[in-house]
């Protein structure tokens, strides 16, 4: 808990929050959704987590509230994506990685050995620097790709699931008379709603976004910012990015990390809500980093 | 393994002008005119060497029997040819195909194994093992198939004997007895065999399926056997394909194995796989030597012939499939 | 959007996700799966070898490495040494010839490109596709017609089973070496082929020689050509490659048939020695590879 004290959004006890509050500030939500629905906390308490033994980023502790979407901010090396992967156990997938300290969704510890990592994936989607459509599926088994995983195959044509996902992610429009062309054949920014109708169409309580944007044109940028700021009503979006407008621009709750040098791990410097971190940081650091005198 | 893609290959170097500088592009020009000239003198001298009996009995009398009976020929005399040689197609397709269905998902599971379900620090040991199968002589895969596979079949082989009698199709494959060496027998040895190299091809395909989209698999709550479903095997199918042909080639051409294994049957074509028959390689090897027969050795050249077409087709669509599976994935 | 949710086809209990235990199970097998036909193989990899050894250790010893066969093959006791002797030299024989004219041809191939250069790589993988029967043939057509069965006949046929390998090898190491040696050469006014002799081939030769030893136990392997080439003498030593001359691989598979079960004693030592070269020179080959500084970082 190095940094818990300067983390305003962590003043209380995670292990006592058991039952995740709307926090006063998060967007309308509908009341049937979130009874549905609701999202688990997020909570993340002295998390270091290494490769071949060496921590790329270490003893953060922070809170992610349900609805908002927080953004990771830092300068490259300083183990955003790190920790992004942390959320949702990819982070170990990744040979020679380990973790140690908790990961707590909905209060339980993602990486206690009782808890099926497959489950957790399935409740925090994820989506990747890189559009990654399967070449090989239509646009409409893409979205489908995670439904059907343990389904059999044929039962009930999902026809109302793929329309909502595609809706969600803004892409409906554009495909509705090509759901059978090979996903490879959208666009970049298309492409990578398409992956996020395909993490939506999971239905995941939180969704997490490796710099989701920065493979993008500048439009396409756009759409997608606009998403993610309607995807908050159903689910809880943690997003890396390394510019500092689109953090602005689309969370709640701004994250900075920092590292000091190459070779050293990153560290949590100060998190907040994200008017706060850019207008009355608390730490030199993070001015420094959001005024533009360094990363 | 798949050929030189363009963009690795090096810049060509501009033909210097000094002596040596061309006496070396000729002397590496000449080295590699030799590649040229070896596969085209390959071709010209087999069909010299062919031709007589060609000539003599005409090319379709070859494939329109499959009695292969040298001491029936007579020389200087239109007599029907005894040299039919559908049989030894046959032995080869069959010995192939036993080969191919037994290797191919083998190999395709160690493949996989070895690019993504071993721990990391097995992947290379385990490697290293399946590739030592490549390395055995076929001849001492032959003398191991005579005394340790045969026997090891043979329970096998006594069972399926019987236990298809009078089912249609199944009944006639396998009717029996069991004869030791076979098809069957021949067959699995070319599989152990086959197995090294389409695992290898299919290795450095699934190699290539992108980290991202099997992290994204993964990211959507799939398993890990979810997870090769999804972004490792569509992408391989025509990887896999030629890989399968690429090993279909070297089966097709396997020659001391089968021939210790296969029995040496060359009067007719035996339907059941568990008898003995004779393969296109097998009769070359067993006869050629003593070819003393008219038109005997010349009709051997008829079957070196045939298998060299074969060879070069199966193999030259192998390659272009797995290299255009690489361009295409690349 | 509350819509959206009403309408999903069947309403899961979360957590676990649709038919989680059967996932993991379906999980379970499949990967057993996997690894039931990795064990499989390398089984089959252990059951070769250890039968061989059991087989090939009850027979090779000093007498079977320093004589030569009896007349009689049912008969007892002798060797395989005119078969070694004969392996060495045939063996030695094409790869002198397969190696300049491998390591040249894929030189050609890579550093000078070009038609007839991309013709070349594709024929290579064709030459490898072709049956070592068919070359067998192709040599006694070429050579044992004129000259007769002979140890040259034998190497003729062994340098071209090489050949394409040593090719093949060999234009994948020089890929390798990186473009910037070259042109560090090219650019300091030496001549192209200075440049590939003193230091693109130097960067390449463990690999080269990878590629090399590789071919070389493929090579000591082969047996279908030289039935047809070599021919084989179970008489006497022969060290004149001029006459017919015998292999180990030769003498493995002539004694292995008989059904005597003195001479498939004997084929069970050749095999084990045989084995033992051709790991040797598998062995040789990845030692080199490893060392070696443009495939050891791989």
């Amino acid at each position: 808990m190095t940094y818990g004290n300067r983390n305003p959004l962590d003043s209380l006890d995670p292990t006592a929050m058991k039952e995740p509050k709307m926090p006063p500030t998060a967007p309308p939500v509908d009341q049937q959704a979130a009874a549905r629905f609701a999202p688990a906390r997020l909570d993340v308490v002295d998390l270091t987590a290494s490769y071949r033994g060496l921590p790329a980023v270490a003893d953060v502790s922070l809170t992610i509230e349900p609805h908002r979407v927080t953004a990771l901010i830092g300068p490259s090396g300083c183990g955003k994506s790190t920790l992004l992967r942390c959320l949702n156990g990819m982070h170990l997938m990744a040979p020679h990685a380990t973790v140690t300290g908790q990961v707590l969704l909905g209060g339980t510890d993602i990486y206690d050995p009782r808890v099926n990592p497959i489950e957790i994936r399935r409740r925090v989607g994820m989506v990747f620097q890189r559009p990654t459509p399967f070449p090989t599926m239509s646009i409409r088994d893409n979205v489908l790709a995670g439904v059907h995983l343990g389904r059999r195959r044929g039962r009930g044509t999902h026809d109302d699931l793929v329309e909502q996902a595609l809706m969600r992610a803004g892409l409906w429009k554009e495909v509705r008379n090509r759901l059978k062309a090979p996903g490879g054949g959208l666009s970049g920014g298309q492409q990578q709603r398409l992956c996020i109708a395909r993490a939506l169409a999971v239905e995941p309580e939180i969704l997490l976004m490796d710099e989701p944007c920065s493979a993008l044109d500048p439009i396409s940028t756009l759409v997608i910012e606009d998403l993610i700021k309607e995807i908050r009503e159903t689910c809880t979006v943690v997003i890396v990015t390394h510019n500092m407008q689109q953090a602005a621009r689309v969370s709640d709750t701004t994250v900075f990390l920092n590292v000091e040098y190459a070779g050293v791990p990153g560290r949590l410097i100060e998190a907040g809500p994200t008017e706060q971190i850019f207008n009355a940081p608390q730490q030199r650091a993070t001015e420094d980093y959001t005024s533009g005198r360094f990363g | 393994m798949t050929g030189i893609p363009a963009d690795r290959a090096a810049a060509p170097l501009r033909r210097g002008r000094g002596r040596g500088d061309r006496l070396f592009h000729s002397g590496v020009t000449a080295a590699g005119t030799v590649v040229v000239l070896v596969l085209l003198a390959t071709v010209v001298f087999i069909v010299i060497k062919a031709w007589p009996a060609v000539s003599h009995y005409g090319p379709g009398s070859f494939l329109s029997s499959d009695r292969w009976a040298p001491s029936d020929a007579v020389a200087n005399q239109a007599d029907p040819n005894p040299y039919g040689i559908l049989q030894f197609l046959y032995g080869t397709l069959v010995t192939s195909a036993i080969a191919m269905v037994i290797a191919v998902p083998v190999s395709i599971a160690v493949a996989l194994t070895i690019t993504d379900v071993a721990p990391q620090r097995l992947r290379r040991p385990l490697s290293a093992l399946v590739d030592l199968l490549a390395a055995i002589p076929s001849v001492v895969y032959g003398i191991w198939g005579i005394f340790a596979l045969i026997p090891a079949l043979r329970p096998f082989g006594d069972w399926a004997a019987t236990a298809f009698d009078g089912i249609p199709v199944l009944g006639t494959v396998f009717s029996g007895p069991f004869s030791g060496v076979s098809y069957f027998s021949a067959g699995v040895v070319l599989a152990i065999m086959v197995l090294p190299i389409v695992t290898a091809v299919c290795r450095e395909v699934f190699a290539t399926a992108p980290c991202a989209e099997k992290e994204s698999a993964y990211a959507l709550g799939a398993t890990r056997t979810e997870m090769l479903r999804m972004a490792v095997l569509p992408r391989s199918r025509s990887g896999i394909v030629g890989a399968s042909v690429l090993g279909l080639g070297r089966a097709l051409g396997e020659t001391i194995a089968v021939t210790m294994l296969i029995g040496d049957n060359v009067l007719s074509i035996t339907r059941s796989v568990l008898g003995q028959g004779a393969t296109m390689p097998s009769v070359i090897a067993n006869e050629f030597t003593e070819a003393n027969q008219p038109f005997h050795l010349s009709s051997l050249f008829v079957v070196a012939g045939c298998l060299l077409a074969l060879a070069l087709v199966v193999n030259a669509l192998g390659r272009l499939i797995v290299r255009r599976t690489g361009e295409n994935i690349a | 959007m509350a819509t959206h949710f009403a309408s999903r086809p069947e309403a899961e209990p979360r957590p676990g996700g649709p038919g989680l235990r059967r996932r993991m199970a379906t999980d379970m097998v499949g990967t057993g799966v996997l690894w039931l036909a990795t064990a499989l193989t390398v089984g089959v990899l252990l059951w070769v070898l250890g039968y061989a050894a059991v087989q090939g250790f009850r027979y090779l010893g000093p007498e079977f490495l320093t004589s030569t066969p009896p007349g009689d093959p049912s008969r007892a006791g002798g060797g395989f040494l005119n078969g070694i002797i004969g392996s060495l030299i045939v063996v030695g024989l094409a790869t002198v010839v397969a190696v300049p004219l491998g390591v040249g041809a894929a030189v050609y191939v890579v550093e000078y490109g070009g038609r007839l250069a991309r013709a070349v790589d594709f024929l290579t993988d064709l030459l490898i596709g072709i049956p070592a029967i068919v070359t067998g043939a192709f040599v006694y057509a070429l050579w044992v017609t004129r000259f007769g069965f002979s140890g040259y006949a034998g190497a003729i046929s062994l340098a071209l089973v090489m050949l394409p390998l040593i090719v093949r090898a060999t234009a994948e190491i020089l890929c390798l070496v990186p473009r910037d040696l070259r042109e560090a050469g090219l650019a300091l006014g030496v001549t192209p082929a200075r440049t590939i002799v003193s230091v693109v081939l130097p960067t390449a030769m463990g690999g080269i020689t990878t590629g090399i030893m590789l071919a070389v136990a493929r090579a000591m392997g082969e047996t279908a050509p030289l039935l047809l080439t070599a021919l084989g003498n179970d008489l006497f030593v022969e060290t004149h490659p001029d006459h017919r001359m015998s292999t180990l691989s030769l003498q493995i598979f002539s004694n292995a048939i008989t059904g005597f079960e003195a001479a498939q004693a004997r084929a069970w030592a050749g095999a084990l020695t045989l084995v033992i070269l051709v790991l040797l020179c598998t062995a040789v080959a990845r030692f080199v590879a490893r060392r070696s500084s443009v495939t050891g970082a791989r």
